[in-house]
């Protein structure tokens, strides 16, 4: 599983990632999660609201700082 | 009817008059000064605090709605002046804070909404939301509330134009112009369950971010409350002094604070005496034009364009003030 935390770096997307990482260990299964905070690369994906939340390739949340929970029924 | 709505559900006069006599209780001489300051200072903290919490939390509900995702696709519908008035439109509603302007820029550029379009959008969205439409009608009343909104939007709809007519589309930064993006994404569908919860949160942040500018805000609207003579005021700020709006605009663009801050010391400077289009203009340039956000969009724009955005406001915003100084006596 491929995990896209994207934000332009501000503590927002931090926390986002932080419970992303939370939510992967406690469910116990392997993801690669990236964080990507290049702009350019954000724009392309078609997102403009951040932090934003990628799974697979397929926007799963936008403009909303998840909680771990929140996450994991995403997962 | 409406006058009740204003005074006591809007403006909360009663909290003051309860806030009065629990002082008076404690023994404080409300008619003191420092015990109109201790007076003002509470109520207007209270008083704004719970508006804030109200107004963001419906506010949020119906942003929800409008992720910019949804408002680029429902742009690239109109053309000509027509998309610059939904531009100013749609910015009253769409979530907007500085640090999302660049991939806003970007999202909308690479999308081919004009140059103009994306303006109008970026001047109305911190200008005029719909949280400074009732925080201004608990102060100002209906009137006044209603020409601010149509007088923002025109701003933006007008520079917009503007912009457009000048073709600086070059003095865009090339990242922008080169950014690809076509795809258009379905916002993921929020429940109604999801909507409550976003806006919850957007109250918890909004507060923690905007509290102490409220209590900057209250606390500089009590000094001028009970302390400032109103001659003072009345000098630099009245009609004795042609230049207030100037003034008041060049004052207000590098200053950072949101409306909420701004609300106390407007209301406080009304109340000394100072006209109603200086005060209006202050706080327009307060919300619209600040450095941490020209900062950002000097990333994604030219000094040149910059320079012209800039000046289109503080040119828009000085005109609106004269405006309502010339019409303050039909409007109060």
């Amino acid at each position: 599983m491929n995990i896209k935390v994207l934000g332009g770096g501000c503590c927002k997307c931090e926390s986002l990632l932080e419970a992303v990482k939370e939510a992967v260990a406690e469910k116990g299964i392997k993801a690669e999660i990236e964080y990507i905070t290049d702009i350019q690369k954000i724009v392309e994906y078609g997102i403009m609201s951040t932090p934003a939340l990628m799974i697979d390739n397929r926007v799963v949340s936008m403009g909303r700082v998840l909680k771990a929970k929140d996450i994991l029924k995403l997962l | 009817m409406g006058r009740f709505v204003q005074d006591q559900i809007l403006g909360m006069k009663w909290l003051n008059a309860l806030i009065g006599r629990g002082l008076s209780a404690l023994g404080l001489n409300t008619a003191s000064r420092w015990g109109g300051s201790i007076q003002f200072f509470l109520y207007d903290v209270i008083k704004i605090t719970i508006l804030l919490c109200l107004l963001i939390f419906i506010i949020s509900y119906i942003q929800s709605f409008f992720p910019p995702e949804r408002s680029k696709r429902i742009l690239g519908r109109f053309h000509g002046i027509g998309a610059n008035i939904i531009g100013a439109l749609l910015g009253t509603v769409t979530p907007f804070c500085s640090c999302s302007s660049i991939p806003i820029f970007m999202g909308f550029t690479s999308a081919g909404l004009p140059l103009g379009v994306t303006f109008s959008f970026l001047i109305s969205s911190p200008m005029v939301d719909l949280g400074s439409l009732v925080l201004l009608m608990s102060i100002f009343g209906l009137k006044i509330a209603m020409a601010y909104v149509v007088l923002g939007l025109v701003i933006a709809v007008i520079g917009g134009t503007l912009i457009e007519k000048l073709h600086m589309e070059n003095y865009v930064e090339d990242f922008i112009r080169n950014a690809n993006s076509s795809v258009d994404i379905e916002a993921p569908d929020l429940t109604v369950a999801d909507r409550l919860i976003y806006a919850r949160d957007q109250v918890v942040t909004t507060f923690k971010k905007v509290f102490p500018y409220i209590l900057i805000g209250v606390g500089i609207g009590s000094i001028i409350h009970n302390w400032i003579p109103e001659a003072w005021v009345e000098t630099i700020l009245g009609s004795n002094n042609p230049f207030g709006v100037v003034l008041a605009t060049l004052v207000g663009v590098p200053m950072y604070a949101d409306i909420f801050g701004t609300i106390p010391v407007a209301e406080a400077l009304l109340g000394k005496g100072a006209l109603l289009g200086t005060i209006l203009s202050f706080m327009m340039a307060v919300t619209t034009l600040s450095l941490p956000s020209l900062i950002m969009l000097r990333k994604a724009v030219k000094p040149r364009l910059l320079a012209t955005f800039i000046a289109i406001c503080i040119v828009g915003i000085i005109l609106v003030g004269y405006g309502f100084n010339a019409f303050q006596n039909t409007l109060l």
